[in-house]
């Protein structure tokens, strides 16, 4: 069950730095608007705001009032409104609206803004256009990165994604490029860097150029190795349902910012529970890594090893009572409350899930990622949209066979996209719109069965369709090539192999044994080999933008050799544009494995429902 | 609430307003920004009381530009660029379209776009708010713009820091500047000098060779909802779907039905591809189709006469609903309807070319969750030609089986359903789930499975119709022990789904 890790496996850094680091510099920004004022805040930062501090930290700095951005006219009677929020052009023109408002009523209130973790110059050419440059301040607030946990950061920027790779704008990069400069200053000098993707290239020089600019002191390294890798890399994995106990509590219940609400049919009371899911928590952290058909045996265990640690008071003096109630009963009443918790949701999983037809929505994409009765699995699609079962769910199924085969036959993708808009509105022709330019959804193009000529050249697949206009234009779509990428990297085991998910040979176990998702296995590959030799053909498939680079400060201090060494053991890997919980599950297993420790850094975590919707395009 | 006048008045003398100059981190916070290198020691900063000189430039939160403390970081900073020896290795970022101002003039010349002048839409004052460089006088720069190359003007905006665009006045500087903005990879400082760039002179296809600017420009007019120049640019580029499918996308922000389908209607000469072009006349007759139902229908509703309404009230309108939705209602509210009218079933499903199997199962649907059985039943036989009476479905008889039971059908629907499942084993498992205790029985007799049958003689209750049934086809009686036995085996096998054993497991720890 809860695997013992390796003997010498490093420790891990110490992450809470960070969040004092952040709140200080909050602390500092406040101060500079004196007196009392109230603070909005953006929906989304509410949360990382939470973690870092809390409601009396900003009163004991005058601010009185807390709201919450809702783009509403402001009720705040205060004289001084400061503004807590992400660039974004959207809350910016709400704010303009907000001191316009005020100006028209001839009332006198100051204004600052706070950007985090950055502010664009965009954001100003609106204050600009609206009027009200002179009567705000702005400043910013570098709250790059918030740790969800020991080994999981993030910066909570789930628009990274659609930024960077839908609409192809590169405002992000700096912020990656000054996160891991950040990272770099505090628990570097880093003597290695890996990557993949373009992204990750721009955001490695963006890192550079700033660790030129700046003066690095020469310290102890707490982290050798790093691993940038592009979320565009590697599509199919977060398009996969989730069978590990901490990836489908995020499918089912969606965790945010570390931390789940749980319904009643849960606490099996009559109200929600929030709860953080961390190593903090005792018996999520032995259940969260676990294939989820692990995890009720294990609750059954641990709640028969409970029920005995409880029955011991039978026969008890009163001097053992005493000891036991002072020493060990806070103890069991805490991983009682767990427990039944987390017994609850495995309950509340397992009913949702026989519901809605689990089992064979799995053996539908297991026959995908092995390109195995392709047939049955489109009329099980057909079905999924003719029943308008999940608007997401089928569009899910759609990417994926999209990805996994290379495009779908024109035929194919008529009559789905058809059957699709029929059955979920005609407005979604934009959702495709969006999913063709990405490359997640497509169809193939007439001759693209003659892949092998085409990949021996080594082309793009845009140059070829240059035919078509509006492809070539927009698109920064890539051919997934994923059936030849599972062959070469073995990512899908032979299928008439037992495989035993209680004891996981290989990071296949996240999916039921069933693939080993990509991202995790370029990983494996390249630290292994200390490098991309070897994987050339493997980095053609995926379109190149790999990268292997040595620091010329590696090896040049000459401290402690074993905490050198154990700095060469934590390896930092940084998802440009999202990661899931089940990724961050399989490279535990394989640091596990290895002797590794692995940071996993994230724009944000994500899963298959956040990466369709962050897609659609059905609103306003 | 308000401040007393001494306090306002402060505020209000100590900056000195200027128009957007990218230069407004120059404040204080940009002191926090730099310590930030220093990150270990995390000491409050206190703010230096710099001198109270009267001096001319202050950046607009007051902090006095050209301030020793603004230059020694100044120079502090280019110090460090030039002095120091990299740690790590450039590499080679791709950049397609890095140093191709030369050229792309005239390439991009000969594309019919070429003739698309930005000035057309310059009579506009939105856009030349892009410009803010534009209405500053000359002469506020001329103390501390220093001749910057477009390298360093793109690091130092990079890094937050004043800098003047002015200078680059003609169209190569200000090309130039934006290709190194685009090899800097900066999204920020792209958009910015992409901006900058095309207020003045650049012509749309000058982007057109530099696709990163290209969409960063795009990105930033859809965010800022400049629908007019957004149409103009791709107008400009021949980008005629992505036209199409953004006027397409107004209607969504059109809340009133009849103007919304008027909009719908007039999207129909837009330039979609053929096959959008047929959903997108299809979202105008449903939408069309939609309004002439939902009056009708709310008026019979109000009536009170039709008994389907008074029966089951509506829950929501029809309007905007998607099209299956709307087979559904109208299989639910109007099956018998002649094929005559709008909202007849079979007139949806002939307008809407929609196929046999989807039809069949909304109506499936519909009619089973009305409970309407002899309809669910008819669904399948009128399909049987030449005299069979055999049960036809286009969709597997698990599936009929799933919808019914999401209907709450009743058992004895349920099992005829069942029953005409093909796969042994399936009927069997779906049979147990479903409780059909005839089917699982004829099954095993089909099968002649002994063991399984005596073993489900323990799941049946005592002294049922179905018990007499099993020991009428068991012709050997066992022993009681035997049975138990047998039950006991039987149950090990039920437990194989491993899931089910934890379930059970689970339940019965706590």
């Amino acid at each position: 069950m809860a695997h013992s890790a390796r003997r010498d496996s490093p420790e891990l850094p110490d992450f809470s730095l960070l969040k004092r680091l952040a709140r200080d510099q909050l602390i500092y920004l406040l101060e500079q608007l004196p007196g009392k004022k109230d603070l909005f805040i953006e929906a989304d930062l509410m949360s990382p705001l939470d973690r870092i501090a809390n409601v009396s930290t900003l009163k004991q700095h005058e601010v009185d009032k807390l709201y919450k951005v809702e783009y509403k006219p402001v009720i705040s009677t205060s004289d001084q409104l400061c503004f807590l929020i992400r660039p974004r052009i959207q809350t910016v023109k709400w704010i303009c609206d907000v001191v316009n408002a005020d100006k028209a009523a001839g009332k006198f209130r100051r204004y600052k803004l706070i950007f985090t973790p950055q502010k664009f110059y965009a954001c100003e050419a609106v204050l600009e256009e609206q009027g009200i440059f002179g009567d705000v301040t702005t400043d910013e607030w570098a709250f790059y990165l918030l740790p969800l946990d020991d080994d999981i950061i993030s910066l909570e920027l789930p628009e990274f994604f659609r930024d960077n790779f839908l609409a192809g704008d590169q405002r992000w990069v700096r912020t990656a490029g000054s996160t891991l400069h950040l990272l770099h200053s505090i628990y570097g000098p880093f003597s290695k860097i890996y990557g993949i993707g373009r992204c990750s290239k721009m955001a490695y020089e963006s890192w550079r150029e700033q660790v030129e600019e700046g003066e690095t002191k020469a310290r102890q390294a707490e982290i050798g190795n790093v691993f940038l890798i592009d979320r565009d890399v590697d599509f199919v994995t977060p398009l996969c349902s989730q069978v590990v106990y901490e990836g489908l509590v995020d499918d089912i219940f969606r965790i945010k910012c570390g931390c789940v609400e749980f319904g009643p049919d849960v606490t099996s009371s009559d109200k929600s529970m929030k709860v953080m899911l961390n190593s903090q928590d005792k018996v999520f952290n032995e259940i969260r890594n676990e294939h989820f058909s692990n995890v009720f045996g294990f609750l059954s265990q641990k709640a028969r090893n409970l029920q005995t640690a409880y029955d011991k008071r039978r026969g008890m003096d009163i001097k053992q009572m005493k000891t036991f109630v002072s020493e060990e009963l806070k103890g069991l009443k805490q991983e009682h409350r767990l427990l039944s918790l987390h017994i609850g949701a495995s309950e509340s999983i397992m009913k949702k899930k026989t519901k809605q037809d689990f089992q064979e929505l799995l053996k539908t994409e297991h026959s995908l990622l092995e390109g195995f009765e392709i047939r049955e699995c489109i009329s099980f699609i057909e079905e999924h949209i003719n029943r308008q079962v999940s608007m997401i769910e089928s569009l899910r199924l759609l990417c994926l066979l999209s990805i996994t085969e290379n495009g779908l036959l024109p035929k194919d993708y008529r009559s789905l996209k058809a059957q699709y808009l029929q059955s979920y509105g005609v407005d979604h022709l934009l959702t495709f719109a969006n999913l063709r330019q990405l490359g997640l959804l497509v169809e193939q193009q007439p001759g693209e069965t003659l892949t092998v000529m085409e990949s021996k050249v080594g082309k793009l697949v845009n140059d070829k369709t240059a035919g078509k206009l509006t492809d070539a234009f927009s698109s920064l779509a890539k051919k997934s090539n994923f059936r030849a990428l599972s062959k070469k990297l073995n990512l899908v085991p032979k299928s008439d192999e037992e495989y035993d998910l209680r004891v996981p040979r290989d990071m296949a176990y996240i999916f039921s044994g069933a693939y080993i998702p990509l991202s995790c296995k370029l990983i494996e590959q390249v630290l292994e080999r200390d490098g991309w030799t070897g994987l050339e053909e493997v980095t053609r498939l995926l379109n190149g933008h790999e990268f292997a680079v040595t620091g010329s400060t590696a090896g040049s201090s000459g401290a402690d050799s074993r905490a050198k060494n154990d700095a060469q053991r934590i390896v930092l890997v940084m998802f440009l544009g999202g990661c899931t919980f089940s990724e961050i599950s399989a490279l535990r297993f394989l640091g596990r494995e290895r002797g590794y420790k692995f940071i996993v850094v994230t724009t944000a975590i994500t899963n298959s429902s956040r990466l369709i919707e962050a897609l659609l395009d059905n609103h306003v | 609430m308000m401040k007393s006048k001494p306090d306002e008045e402060d505020y209000w003398n100590s900056s000195k307003f200027k128009a957007f100059t990218f230069d407004d981190e120059d404040d204080e916070f940009s002191r926090l920004k730099e310590s930030k290198q220093a990150v270990n020691s995390i000491r409050r900063l206190v703010e230096e009381d710099d001198d109270e000189d009267d001096v001319e430039k202050v950046s607009w939160s007051g902090e006095p530009v050209g301030s020793i403390s603004w230059s020694v970081r100044e120079t502090a900073a280019s110090n460090q660029r030039t002095d120091r020896e990299p740690a790590f290795p450039k590499i080679n970022a791709d950049t397609p379209t890095f140093m191709c101002s030369h050229t792309s003039s005239v390439s991009a010349g000969k594309t019919k776009t070429g003739s698309f002048q930005f000035s057309d839409s310059l009579s506009d004052s939105s856009v030349r708010l892009y410009a803010p460089e534009l209405r500053k006088p000359k002469s506020e720069y001329k103390d501390y713009v220093s001749d910057w190359s477009p390298e360093e003007t793109v690091h130092r905006m990079q890094q937050g820091k004043a800098v003047s665009l002015e200078k680059f006045r003609s169209l190569q500087d200000k090309l130039l500047l934006l290709d190194f903005s685009i090899s800097a990879h900066d999204g920020n400082v792209i958009t910015a000098v992409t901006l900058f760039t095309i207020t003045f002179t650049v012509l749309f296809r000058e982007l057109e060779s530099r696709q990163t600017a290209l969409r960063h420009f795009i990105h930033y007019l859809t965010e800022t909802r400049d629908q007019r120049l957004l149409l103009e640019l791709l107008r400009a580029l021949g980008r005629t779907e992505d036209i199409a499918l953004l006027q397409y996308k107004e209607h969504l922000s059109i809340a009133d039905e009849n103007k919304r389908r008027d909009f719908l209607k007039s999207c129909l000469s837009l330039p979609f591809s053929p096959e959008d072009s047929a959903h997108v006349q299809d979202h105008y007759t449903l939408l069309e189709r939609q309004i002439i139902i939902e009056a009708t229908d709310r008026q019979a509703e109000r009536g009170g006469k039709v008994e389907i309404f008074q029966k089951f009230p509506r829950r929501a309108s029809i309007l905007n609903m998607p099209l299956i939705t709307t087979l559904y209602y109208c299989c639910f509210y109007h099956y018998t309807e002649s094929e005559g009218t709008y909202s007849s079933p079979l007139n949806v499903r002939q307008t809407f070319r929609i196929s046999e199997k989807q039809f069949f199962v909304t109506a499936l649907a519909a009619r089973a969750k009305l409970k309407a059985w002899v309809d669910v039943d008819a669904l399948f036989t009128s399909r049987n030609w030449l005299g069979f009476t055999r049960k036809k479905s286009p969709l597997g008889f698990h599936r009929v089986v799933d919808i019914l039971q999401k209907n709450s059908a009743p058992t004895q629907v349920l099992q005829e359903y069942v029953g005409l499942v093909d796969d042994a084993e399936l009927r069997i498992s779906l049979a147990q789930k479903h409780k059909c205790h005839d089917i699982i029985i004829n099954t095993y007799r089909d099968l002649k499975d002994r063991q399984q049958l005596l073993g489900y003689r323990g799941k049946v209750e005592r002294g049922s119709v179905e018990e007499r049934k099993i020991n009428e086809l068991h012709v050997f009686v066992l022993s009681r022990d035997e049975s138990a036995e047998q039950l006991a085996a039987d149950n090990q096998t039920a437990r194989g789904h491993r899931l089910m054993m934890c379930e059970t497991g689970v339940s019965f720890y706590l």
